[in-house]
């Protein structure tokens, strides 16, 4: 009966442990990016439950540790050995059985809460989304009156309170579609493969995809901005690209950098002269280039076309050969030339 | 060539030798039929290839078995004189055999720790770039440093568990050596061209994956560094394999009359549920980098999507042995925990069978989750909701270990020596990496943290908990049994009472910035999140962490060379291997002993585990 202290003594430790810990957790889960999806509703919920869960069993654990430490150790002049006991075969099944219940209940959690987060609009607005390294592409097909404009961006413009549907692909590597605020992930695949995910976002405001899976160098800065607007500020945004379409342009050069920016040029080569993975468009046109064998070019119209199309045939000395051949696979020769006009205007 | 008879530098200068032999033949190759491909990564894979078998026959590992094949017979158990020198050649003899997997294991330790106290403190301000000249140069100098401290560190995990298993495992069961004992020393040996050869990228432009190596990444072929990192870890594995099997053999056919399998030592339980998943899960790892290596060289198409292959099937593969394998990084570690509370307790290990089961149940589960790494890579989408249920069955038999533990510390006379501070700091540790796993385990959550600095405070809590620690509280606990001598128990525990805190701080840091949006692998971040006074204590944490080995290290050497002489049982260890002299004589023990009760029976007056101990051990 004097075990009845014992048990009474760690029981109050580890209430007091779970309370304590518990109420940080839930502080430290209101320090996330603030939630700005519908999907992350389903999340945050199970998240709130797992951080209770957590502050229990390791106030239940690390309490009767503490007990025990603090209250069975041998004490000065103290010799020989603590109580006999080898086990207690009820105690071991319940410590089995009970937990097994748990989990399967924490795992049927997961799998509603994952149907909330998959739930389809089936009229949601389907978006593309491009990524290659280091670049992220925003595609809106089938819109304008008669729905037959693709707008192209750099910004993903999403809008308000409407679920869309992200149709997800790479060029050339995994890359990982992430945005904190929306809270839920998937990852792009090449060889068009395509993959889906659904966001509604809920709350106005500018946002960051982030690349969550390592796709090399310039990881770390794969970024792109995400622009939540009302659904008038949408459409009239949608208006406006395709109104000023700039792939539409008379002018070559305007063209061109479009079809620069569609195709990731422009996540490798500058256009102000900094240096990137690649070489600088800036003063390009018609320079003396060094090559990796020592030779030297002058980059004229041929040069820049043969370098699009076969870029391991002319390396440049002082740059590493990572230009993906795929990306002239997908271009027109009409695009090279105006990318190729784009160029010369850069001077 | 055997120039110095000393089979570690003999073993070194035919490496060199290998490669060069190996480059030229390769070359005359491609110039002799004018073969069209990646000349430069065949050099390296064939050199690498070359290198290591020159290696294994410089140091002599192999000569009896190319003996033998000559119908050449050699003894069995050939003399080996005493001295440092056996410890720099080949040795047959288990306990050498684990010292040098030990000293190897913390080198390429301290290596990997480099790496990471370099880019962790690249990741102090997101705005200097120290690893390169420019932001891009250092960024990816950062992929490959993150990449490097993965797989070294895992090396060094497996290496430290094989000096574990390969010291006590025969001396646990009575045993004179391990079942193979040529196989073991190659298993130790091939170890060392395989690091060279994982180190080797750091020269040759390094490689930007991270140690996962997901194609079609690892498959672009403008960083040649990829192909000896997968050679390199093709050669630590077949180490791993051959490891196992020997540890397999030894405790089923070597006990000692009377230990039957529920008398074995909990340890033993453990190396055995570990020896199993290394010997089955292994060829995975092997297997996935080799295709990735194929792929390169001769443009075989298996994960590229654009000609039917499919980059996903590589990480099922890749996953099949690397989720497995962190239960062979913790099991053993787990083993030592349920070894020495018992010792420290005095009082019986609670639940001894199911603790033993509990080993198996989580070598089981853990061939049936490696899926829950890809909850986001597009796998197919049904397919999360059962790896989901399977992953969260791990934390039964894990609990079971858990709640065992307290219930053999309870109502205990517990001691506070070195040892038992770094056992109890591992099992509250390994919690903290337990209780932060499921989180990652169902789908939802994991939608958000996958891919996050959360996944990697919870995954360095479960190898500093799993590892690390029971590592540190064994180093410490069979220093006397491998040296003849005492440690410094003062600094032992400054060790401890540095790294503890220090660890915690770093782990739960980690696991906060990820949830504030931290991404894993990345060489700068936003400013906008607000965790820099994070990243700031992380990195202080990471180098206290680093001075704390340190004094580890400063405290083994030297204790090896004035540290008090060691009783044969300084613990009152009930275990066979505390009952013969420190340090353990050459051939274990000197005549067969037999069990004749339970391993833990502390506080039971008058049992006895084997006939070695005259009296209750522990009076």
């Amino acid at each position: 009966m004097k075990q009845i202290k014992h048990y009474v003594g760690a029981t109050i430790l580890v209430a007091v442990m779970t309370a304590g810990i518990g109420f940080w957790l839930q502080l430290v889960l209101q320090n996330m990016p603030a939630r700005a999806s519908r999907q992350g509703i389903a999340v945050d919920w199970l998240f709130g439950l797992h951080f209770w869960m957590i502050a229990f069993l390791f106030a239940l654990i690390a309490g009767f540790m503490l007990y025990s430490i603090i209250v069975f150790r041998r004490r000065k002049g103290e010799d020989g050995d603590g109580d006999f006991v080898e086990g207690n075969t009820p105690l071991e099944i319940l410590w089995t059985l009970l937990p097994l219940i748990v989990v399967i209940y924490f795992s049927f959690l997961g799998g509603t809460t994952l149907a909330q987060v998959e739930a389809a609009d089936p009229a949601a607005m389907r978006i593309n989304v491009i990524a290659s390294q280091w670049d992220w592409r925003f595609e809106y097909p089938n819109v304008g009156e008669n729905q037959d404009k693709v707008v192209r961006s750099d910004v993903l413009y999403l809008p308000l309170n409407s679920q869309v549907l992200l149709r997800l692909r790479s060029r050339d590597v995994i890359h990982s579609f992430w945005v904190p605020e929306f809270r839920i992930k998937q990852d792009l695949l090449p060889g068009g493969e395509v993959r889906e995910l659904r966001i509604t976002a809920d709350k106005s405001g500018d946002y960051m995809v982030r690349c969550a899976e390592l796709c090399g160098r310039e990881h770390a800065v794969m970024l792109a901005n995400v622009k939540v607007v009302s659904t008038d500020e949408f459409n009239s945004w949608l208006a406006q690209e395709i109104l000023n379409d700039p792939r539409q342009s008379d002018n070559a050069a305007v063209r061109g950098e479009a079809w620069a920016a569609d195709f990731g040029c422009l996540a490798c080569h500058s256009t102000d002269g900094s240096d990137g993975v690649g070489p600088t468009w800036q003063g390009l046109f018609m320079s003396e280039r060094v090559m990796v064998d020592g030779s030297t070019v002058i980059a004229d119209e041929a040069y820049l076309i043969e370098s699009d199309r076969e870029p391991m045939q002319l390396l440049v000395a002082g740059y590493d050969p990572v230009m993906p051949a795929e990306v002239a696979a997908g271009m027109s020769d009409e695009q090279i030339n105006d990318i190729v006009e784009f160029i010369k205007t850069l001077q | 060539m055997r120039l110095t008879k000393i089979g570690l530098i003999d073993g070194l200068i035919n490496y060199f030798a290998g490669l060069v032999i190996g480059v030229l033949f390769i070359s005359a190759f491609y110039w002799i039929f004018g073969w069209d491909g990646p000349v430069v990564e065949a050099r390296w894979v064939v050199g690498g290839i070359f290198a290591t078998m020159f290696f294994l026959k410089g140091t002599g590992v192999i000569d009896d078995w190319l003996k033998w094949s000559r119908g050449i017979s050699t003894p069995d158990h050939p003399h080996e004189e005493p001295g440092w020198k056996r410890y720099f050649n080949v040795s047959l003899d288990h306990k050498v055999i684990g010292v040098q997997y030990g000293v190897t294991s913390v080198l390429i330790f301290i290596i990997a720790g480099t790496f990471a106290l370099m880019f962790r403190t690249e990741l102090v301000n997101p705005a200097d770039f120290i690893l390169g000249a420019s932001q891009t140069d250092a960024l990816d100098f950062f992929n490959t440093l993150v990449g490097l401290h993965g797989i070294l560190m895992i090396a060094a995990i497996l290496l430290g568990v094989g000096a574990l298993v390969n010291y006590l495992v025969p001396l646990m069961i009575g045993a004179k050596d391990m079942a193979f004992p040529r196989l073991n020393a190659f298993a130790f040996w091939i170890n060392l061209p395989g690091a060279l050869l994982v180190l080797t990228t750091l020269f040759i432009g390094g490689f930007d994956s991270g140690w996962t190596g997901y194609p079609p990444l690892s498959s672009l072929p403008s960083k040649i560094g990829f192909q000896t990192f997968f050679l390199g870890v093709y050669f630590i594995g077949l180490s791993s394999i051959t490891g196992g099997i020997n540890v397999i053999v030894t405790v089923m056919r070597m006990r000692a009359k009377g230990m039957s399998y529920f008398k074995m030592p909990i340890f033993v339980w453990a190396a055995l549920a570990t020896a199993l998943i290394q010997f089955t899960a292994t060829q995975l790892i092997g297997l996935s980098f080799q295709l990735v290596m194929l792929q390169r060289l001769f443009g075989m198409n298996f994960f590229n999507a654009a000609e039917g292959g499919n980059p996903v099937l590589f990480q099922h593969l890749f996953w099949f042995y690397s989720h497995p394998a962190v239960y062979i990084f913790v099991l053993p570690g787990l083993g030592v925990i349920g070894e020495l509370l018992p010792v420290f307790a005095r009082k019986p290990l609670f639940g001894y069978k199911f603790v033993a089961m509990s080993s198996f149940g989580i070598a089981l589960i853990g061939f049936l989750v490696w899926a829950h790494h890809m909850f986001t890579s597009g796998m197919v989408t049904y397919l999360r909701v059962p790896f989901m249920y399977s992953t969260m069955l791990v934390a039964v038999p894990t609990g079971v270990k858990f709640f065992s533990w307290v219930a053999t510390i309870w109502r205990g006379k517990l001691v506070f020596p070195t040892p038992m501070l770094w056992v109890l700091g591992a099992i509250t540790i390994f919690l903290l990496g337990g209780i932060s796993g499921p989180p990652n385990a169902t789908v939802t959550t994991d939608l958000y943290l996958h891919d996050t600095y959360w996944v990697v405070g919870h995954f360095h809590a479960t190898m500093f908990g799993g590892y690390v620690f029971p590592l540190f509280a064994a180093l410490y606990y069979w220093f006397p049994k491998v040296t003849g001598r005492m440690y410094n128990e003062t600094w032992g525990k400054i060790h401890f009472w540095i790294m503890f805190p220090a660890f915690y701080l770093q782990s739960v840091g980690q696991m906060l910035t990820g949830l504030n949006g931290m991404r894993r692998r990345i060489g700068t971040y936003d400013a906008g999140l607000g965790i820099e006074t994070t990243h700031l204590l992380v990195t202080i944490a990471g180098y206290a962490i680093a001075i704390s080995v340190l004094i580890f290290l400063i405290n083994v050497v030297v204790s090896l060379r004035s540290g008090q002489k060691a009783a044969s049982n300084p613990w009152g260890s009930r275990s066979p291997e505390w009952q013969i002299a420190s340090p353990a004589p050459q051939h274990n023990y000197d005549k067969d002993f037999e069990v004749l009760g339970n391993p833990y029976d502390y506080g039971l007056p008058g049992s006895v585990y084997t006939s070695l101990s005259a009296a209750p051990a522990g009076d």
